[in-house]
């Protein structure tokens, strides 16, 4: 009698009891869907447009600026940037942050003051730690060196010294130092709650069947953490694809640091031309999307099943 | 001969080796911001490259006090900023991810995907339109079409924090709510927003600090009127600034973070959280 008192309302909720979830959350679907993805359309409207003054009316050009662009001057610099920028950040941040978690695993005194410590740089804007990165990274040259080159010579490491981000062939990788000084605290977090996640009965039955700790690590605790490395690659990739604020601090505007953010935002402030600086943006977004969808999609559905 | 083992199974050799290489990589992170605390508490005349390594031989607060008159207006308008954002933000959050866990509709799962998208979108790709958007509005320039953009692009990942938060809060108790006649803002009143304490410091404090450290929205956005701190900053001690006052510098750029360093220090623990939720499965 109970089950039958009980089914039908429940089933007389169920028709209609999300209409109520549905009309609170809606203000946001629609500010979501008008921000993101409407004005995401009009972006790529723009970039089609062949608009490349402010003052002409919007057109068609069939997608050939997305051809054009490449023939710019500027352009696959950029793009050529962005890509070592990305390599060494990526694979810095994560192996830096990988290894901290790795010593700190197994507990050490003071491990709170050690986090705080290889945390703190997420807190503050590279607007603002580019002054002193800016300064650190001087390339002049050894009869006046400043900065970490200075450091170096007074530690007897003076071959060390170089020219930093200004180096026309790999500038970009020391570009990606205060990077990988501001995010590899983070990938340590996730690595240190994936490692303690393991149980240790798994590590013990490695011990057991003679396996050394590093074998442990190799063969047992990294293999249960891909999802935490697929997490620390997503989120470092788009990071970095995106860097902005970290370049227009260090190094504005010059070529020798360009990347498709800092030419997005010269296409519309500095040359007034809407058109070529929504054909990056468009570029830029395509480059995440590859990168982010399936992971986005993969983490909804894992999560449902579980 | 026997080597002594700690518990985890490591040796005090191998326990001190790890000890050094964490101490090592704790001064290696602190190098910025030695260099800018000793620089900033130069006198002019001290504060100069070459010798910046050294510590002051003179302590003088004139870096500060010239950084505070440069960036007062820029601070003002961050707090004013990342204030009534991270409040806005985090209320939307907790309505949305309250549905989204709890109250759920029919294509819940993929509106929510389309909300986390929006996440990792670069801004630039919306900037062009954004801004004439918020011109055919009358919002250009101004503080509220600042926090208008922090909150919109922010409804994603405190919609992330909040939901993630409630998954863990039983059915039973909604279902309790609604079995005693609750409806669904009642029982999110009287159920679940007792219990959102945590996931409203940890949003908030993610909120605030992204949009005070936030830079593109801004510049894009901003007016030199409503221009926070990161603007100013950059205007000033940035790489096109043209007056090099290296203590007002260093000054300038240790004020401009003090806010999110404090808020680091004293509630670093709800900070990790948010970044965390960030990691969606971290």
């Amino acid at each position: 009698m109970k089950t039958a008192d009980g089914t039908r309302p429940v089933r007389f909720r169920r028709g209609r009891k999300w209409l109520p979830g549905l009309l609170l959350v809606s203000p946001s679907i629609v500010a979501i869907g008008l921000f993101v993805y409407g004005l995401i359309f009009w972006n790529t409207r723009v970039a089609l447009s062949g608009k490349h003054d402010e003052v002409s009316e919007y057109g068609f050009d069939g997608g050939r600026n997305f051809v054009d662009l490449w023939d710019q001057p500027s352009w696959p610099g950029a793009v050529r940037n962005a890509l070592v920028f990305t390599a060494v950040f990526v694979a810095g941040a994560l192996l830096l942050g990988a290894f901290l978690a790795f010593l700190m695993d197994k507990g050490v005194r003071g491990e709170a003051s050690f986090r705080i410590v290889y945390l703190f740089p997420m807190a503050v804007s590279f607007i603002a730690t580019g002054v002193v990165w800016r300064w650190l990274m001087n390339p002049a040259p050894p009869e006046r060196a400043v900065g970490l080159n200075q450091l170096f010579d007074k530690l007897h490491l003076g071959a060390l010294a170089n020219d930093w981000w200004q180096n026309p062939d790999w500038g970009m990788a020391a570009m990606a130092l205060p990077a990988v000084w501001q995010m590899s605290g983070y990938v340590m977090a996730l690595y240190l709650a994936g490692f303690r996640s393991v149980p240790e009965d798994l590590r013990e039955a490695a011990r057991v069947d003679g396996a050394s700790e590093l074998q442990v690590y190799r063969y047992v605790v990294f293999p249960q953490l891909r999802p935490v490395t697929l997490s620390a690659l997503i989120i470092l990739g788009h990071i970095s694809l995106k860097v902005f604020d970290l370049i227009m601090a260090i190094a504005g505007k010059q070529i020798i640091t360009y990347v498709p953010a800092v030419a997005t935002y010269v296409e519309i402030f500095d040359r007034h031309d809407p058109a070529n600086g929504a054909t990056i943006a468009t570029y830029m977004l395509v480059a995440v999307a590859v990168l982010v969808i399936p992971y986005l999609v993969w983490s909804v559905r894992s999560e449902r099943v579980r | 001969m026997t080597v002594m083992r700690a518990p985890g199974g490591m040796s005090r050799t191998g326990r001190t080796v790890r000890l050094a290489i964490l101490l090592a990589f704790v001064v290696l992170f602190l190098i910025p911001v030695y260099v800018l605390v000793v620089t900033s508490f130069k006198p002019l005349d001290e504060a100069d490259p070459s010798s910046a390594w050294s510590l002051p031989e003179r302590w003088s607060t004139s870096g500060w006090s010239a950084a505070w008159t440069e960036l007062k207006g820029g601070l003002a308008n961050s707090v004013k900023i990342a204030v009534s954002g991270s409040i806005i933000s985090a209320v939307l959050g907790s309505l949305n991810g309250y549905v989204l866990s709890k109250w759920r509709f029919p294509g819940a799962d993929v509106v929510f995907t389309l909300f986390l998208f929006g996440m990792f979108i670069p801004y630039q790709a919306v900037m062009i339109p954004l801004a004439g958007l918020l011109t055919d509005i009358e919002l250009s320039g101004t503080i509220r079409g600042i926090v208008l953009a922090h909150v919109v692009y922010g409804i994603p990942i405190c919609t992330l924090i909040f939901r993630n938060y409630y998954v863990t809060i039983p059915d039973e108790l909604i279902e309790a709510a609604r079995v005693d006649g609750a409806g669904m803002l009642r029982a999110y009143w009287s159920v679940v927003l007792p219990v959102s304490g945590p996931a409203f410091a940890v949003t908030l404090i993610w909120q605030f600090t992204s949009m005070w450290n936030d830079f593109l929205f801004a510049v894009f956005l901003g007016a030199p009127d409503s221009w926070p701190v990161t603007v100013m900053l950059n205007n000033t001690a940035g790489s096109g600034a043209v007056a090099v006052q290296y203590n007002v510098q260093m000054a300038s750029a240790l004020l401009a973070s003090l806010p999110t360093l404090l808020v680091y220090l004293l509630l670093g623990r709800f900070f990790m959280r948010g970044l965390m939720a960030g990691a969606l499965k971290g």
